[in-house]
């Protein structure tokens, strides 16, 4: 990310912009307060670790997975790849291969320690962002790319990796996700042998403001759904920062809905693999749904349309930097004796091989037919589909012949 | 053959549903005590538990929205909005998310949600009680919309609107839930999104559906005191339209008129008028003229008659079309 240099003026509108939108309170949260951390940004781990939730001391030690030296080395590997993988695929956005691109840059803790908490049985309801869940899922990463390069709206069979299409229409999802839940609670309950499972819903600080996500909530504790909200709080949409959403910390939302609330800090993947493991077990064993809230930040632009440097100040960027979720795990890995020089080389040409392979896929992406996207539109026969696509090919047909006599 | 009210018919094809398949669900507010406000799911709770007849939050996308996941999950739920007008909180879910899942999923995914809202004025309420928004939904590609006239239409429709593959959302007549009919439990249905022509005629068509159905059948036997021979369709289906049915009959008619209570502009009316010109231009002997609704909010109930399209309104235009 390039730090912009804002004139002043800039940075007195965003001053009056903050205080039109919420006067003192809560307009500037206290970044670390009561939030959940692990592993600091200076590289270096807590031991076990217990923390007051909802009136109750957790103790979230059985989920911590700070002295298994193989598996951080595979979250940081996931978390350098997907960063890799987002820089490939803004670079194909900049050459005009992909209409669009929403980056990730600065949220992969968030994603990849969530998203490694899954099991294979529960279910994941992403944005349009969750790139690195889905890579923890076992999505291919070039079927991400295919919404994007416009050749289909979905990209990949979401029942294969219990990882379902990206939405765009915000907090659309939060619903999808507990009504899944209600369906596994159901299931559950009609054969007890099933492993437990819960589904998960992510969404953005912006998103938290749409009505679903309060509509979501009041389903998922009505009904003591099975659910995981899963907020990134990367402290901005588009170009609205949270404090214009919200007046507290969103994880205190769910005190009002009757389920409990995590702060976690979201560029620690070891502590947010923890918080969502424990709130995933929460759900499963029928105690009902969990909100976690990643404090995060967006390091790099919303998506490719986006210019960061008209509204955020180079201020923020300077004092996220040293926050790098990448960086803090590879200092301790170092530190630790977890992690040496072979191995952070190894990852870099695995990732750039990678890199080649994503752009040979996205180049060799077909675009449908119009005329295939008929027969989508609806499961069982339906006469005016039929009449329009025999009008499309015959009119297409006509086309053809004019060639041919040409 | 047993005589039952529309209410009642839908009741007994929900009670059938719920009976042939346990992944079926009715979701709404005040369903299960209640009944509905309407009743049409009264003593279904009772016989079937509150995890077959849910009594949800009162919040329309979260009854839609929920209902998708449910979906997704295998499940069949048939969600009840309490009334036309309250629909809109959950249009979002119903246009942007249940009516493109399956394109969105490249045909990998279905959304077999139903539901039911009740429709139309013709009850003296207040405001938002007596909308006919199917034009809305009908032009949103993925959805199917039904609307049956008469009991035993409504007890099988519903049964045929769960099993289908595709979301469905029945407008029920709100005003003729207490219509009486034979209904035939044991017949075969035939294809809901098909219409029926009600009755033979030969020098005009009348194509009708949901609450104006029978009114266009009284304005038929009034018009046939004049020595007309009209023909009645029931549409029965919105989305898609039966254009064959009606073209058939224009053709051998030679006149057309369509009557809906929804505003004339921009409904289903004009849709209907542009593909009977297309297809039947040299068969018509009068340009097709839409009965319906003005353009203006629906009226306060003190005038709701005038608003109303009623026997007089459709006789006036079968006048207009025999002067050409
Ligand atoms: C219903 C709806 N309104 C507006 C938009 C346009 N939009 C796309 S992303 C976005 C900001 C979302 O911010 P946030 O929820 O914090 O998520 P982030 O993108 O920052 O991860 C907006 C306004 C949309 N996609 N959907």
């Amino acid at each position: 990310m390039n730090s912009s240099r804002l004139p002043a003026a800039e940075f007195e509108v965003e001053e009056v912009g903050r205080a039109v939108h919420s006067p003192d309170l809560g307009a500037r949260q206290e970044p670390d307060a009561g939030m959940l951390q692990i592993l600091s940004a200076d590289g270096t781990m807590a031991g076990g670790l217990t923390a007051e939730i909802a009136g109750r001391t957790i103790d979230f030690s059985p989920y911590l997975s700070a002295s298994d030296a193989a598996h951080l080395r595979s979250l940081y590997r996931d978390m350098f790849l997907i960063r890799r993988f987002d820089q490939e695929s803004t670079a194909l956005q900049r050459q005009g291969q992909l209409a669009l691109w929403v980056p990730l840059t600065g949220q992969e803790a968030a994603q990849i320690g969530s998203g490694r908490a899954l099991e294979p049985q529960d279910y994941a309801f992403p944005t349009y962002r969750e790139h690195g869940v889905a890579l923890t899922r076992g999505v291919e990463l070039p079927d991400i790319l295919r919404l994007f390069r416009g050749v289909t709206n979905g990209g990949w069979d979401p029942r294969e990796r219990n990882f379902h299409l990206y939405t765009l229409v915000l907090a659309a999802q939060s619903l999808h996700a507990v009504g899944y839940a209600m369906g596994m609670q159901r299931d559950q309950l009609a054969d007890p042998s099933l492993p437990p499972a819960a589904s998960i819903a992510y969404f953005g600080d912006g998103a938290s403001s749409e009505g679903d996500i309060h509509e979501s909530m009041v389903f998922a504790a009505s009904f003591n759904a099975p659910v995981v909200f899963f907020c990134q709080n990367n402290q901005w949409a588009i170009s609205v920062p949270s404090s214009v959403q919200t007046r507290v910390p969103l994880a205190q939302r769910a005190e009002g809905y009757g389920f409990p609330g995590i702060r976690v800090d979201g560029n620690d993947v070891v502590a947010v693999e923890a918080a969502t493991r424990w709130a995933l077990e929460h759900a499963r064993s029928g105690q009902g749904p969990v909100l976690i809230e990643a404090y995060t930040y967006r390091m790099s632009a919303h998506t490719t349309a986006d210019d960061p440097t008209k509204y955020r100040l180079s201020r923020d960027e300077q004092e996220w930097q040293p926050r790098d979720p990448l960086a803090r795990l590879e200092s301790y890995l170092r530190s630790a004796g977890m992690a040496d020089d072979a191995f952070f080389e190894e990852l870099g040409a695995e990732a750039r091989a990678m890199a080649t392979e994503l752009r040979q896929a996205v180049l060799s992406m077909t675009s449908p037919e119009l005329a295939d996207r008929f027969a989508s539109v609806y499961a069982e026969p339906h006469p005016l589909v039929q009449e329009e696509l025999r009008f499309f090919q015959e009119y297409e047909a006509g086309f053809a012949d004019e060639g041919k006599h040409a | 053959m047993a005589t039952m009210t529309i209410a009642k018919a839908i009741n007994e094809g929900l009670r059938a549903s719920l009976a042939s398949d346990p992944k079926t669900l009715l979701m709404g507010e005040d369903i299960g005590e209640l009944g509905g406000v309407y009743r049409v799911t009264d003593g279904l709770k009772k016989d079937f538990g509150a995890l077959r007849v849910v009594d949800s939050p009162l919040a329309e996308s979260g009854i839609i929205g929920t209902a998708i996941g449910l979906a997704l999950r295998g499940y069949r739920p048939i969600c009840e909005i309490q009334f036309d007008g309250f629909v809109f909180p959950g249009f979002n879910q119903i246009t942007t998310q249940l009516a493109k899942l399956r394109t969105r999923s490249d045909g990998m995914l279905s959304a077999p949600v139903v539901i039911r809202i009740p429709y139309g004025g013709g009850i003296g309420s207040v405001e938002h009680h007596s909308e006919s928004p199917e034009a809305l939904f009908a032009h949103t590609a993925g959805l199917r919309i039904i609307t049956p006239s008469n009991p035993q239409d409504a007890y099988w429709m519903i049964q045929q609107a769960v099993t289908c593959e595709d979301p469905v959302i029945v407008f029920e007549p709100k005003r003729r839930y207490w219509l009486k009919g034979e209904v035939d439990t044991s017949a075969p249905a035939g294809d809901p999104f098909s219409a029926h022509v009600l009755r033979r005629g030969t020098d005009a068509t009348v194509v009708a559906y949901g609450p104006l159905v029978p009114v266009a059948l009284a304005a038929a036997a009034a018009a046939d005191e004049d020595g007309r021979s009209i023909e009645v369709i029931d549409l029965r289906s919105i989305s898609p339209i039966d254009f064959d049915t009606v073209t058939e009959s224009v053709t051998r008619t030679g006149r057309l008129i369509v009557a809906h209570e929804a505003p004339t502009f921009g409904g289903i009316g004009g849709e209907i008028a542009a593909r009977i010109s297309e297809r039947a231009f040299l068969s018509l002997e009068s340009p097709v003229i839409r009965v319906g609704g003005f353009h203006m909010p629906y009226p306060v109930a003190r005038v709701e008659e005038q608003y109303l399209p009623d026997i007089d309104r459709i006789l006036e235009a079968l006048d207009r079309a025999f002067a050409y």
